[in-house]
């Protein structure tokens, strides 16, 4: 057994579970629990206890999944961003990942900490950034279908293709 | 016209239909 693929294996597919598991949890449950939440009056505990906690988890996550993903990679990361030949399936799933990756941290968590009230704005403002979050997440969404597809041809090419 | 982000079903329906299109773009690529 080489370690460090091995271990770099592992723990990709941990953190993409916690990332990709979290992002489903936001889109599948929390934003139709805010939305009833909003309704009678609940909305602030998931806001204040919940949501900055799993999006903390999410986030890093995130960064986890792609560092040990690029390790797994290790002497055909550049090939596989490349998207040449052999490591075509593996190279969409990496640029798909890093797309939703950069989405997190440079669209999402800028929007949620206005949202949730972290930073100083307006009630404009906050609701600007709530939809601007709420669209990102929405296309993350997205992105993880193939980017799962993907990651899972790359390492059952018979099967996919 | 709509958002189909702001639908859940239409969310999951872009999903699958970006899938579906990048899978026949790959097997196009690798010439199947």
């Amino acid at each position: 057994m080489d370690a460090i693929p091995s271990l770099a294996r592992w723990f990709h597919f941990m953190a993409g579970i916690m990332w990709v598991g979290l992002l489903y949890y936001f889109n599948f449950v929390q934003m139709a629990a805010l939305k009833s939440a909003a309704a009678d009056g609940s909305a602030a505990a998931i806001n204040r206890h919940i949501a900055p906690r799993a999006l903390a988890w999410f986030r890093w996550a995130a960064v986890a999944t792609w560092i040990t993903g690029a390790a797994l990679l290790g002497s055909n990361f550049t090939s596989a961003f490349a998207l040449q030949s052999g490591h075509l399936a593996i190279g969409i799933g990496a640029w798909l990942g890093t797309v939703m990756l950069v989405n997190v941290w440079v669209l999402l968590w800028p929007a949620q900490k206005v949202a949730l009230g972290l930073v100083e704005a307006t009630e404009a403002q906050r609701n600007a950034a709530k939809r601007r979050a709420f669209l990102v997440s929405r296309l993350n969404l997205v992105l993880s279908f193939p980017l799962l597809f993907f990651m899972g041809a790359a390492g059952h090419a018979a099967v996919y293709f | 016209m709509k958002n189909p982000l702001d639908s859940l079903a239409l969310t999951l329906a872009c999903g699958f239909a970006l899938t579906l299109a990048l899978y026949l773009v790959a097997r196009y690529a690798l010439g199947i």
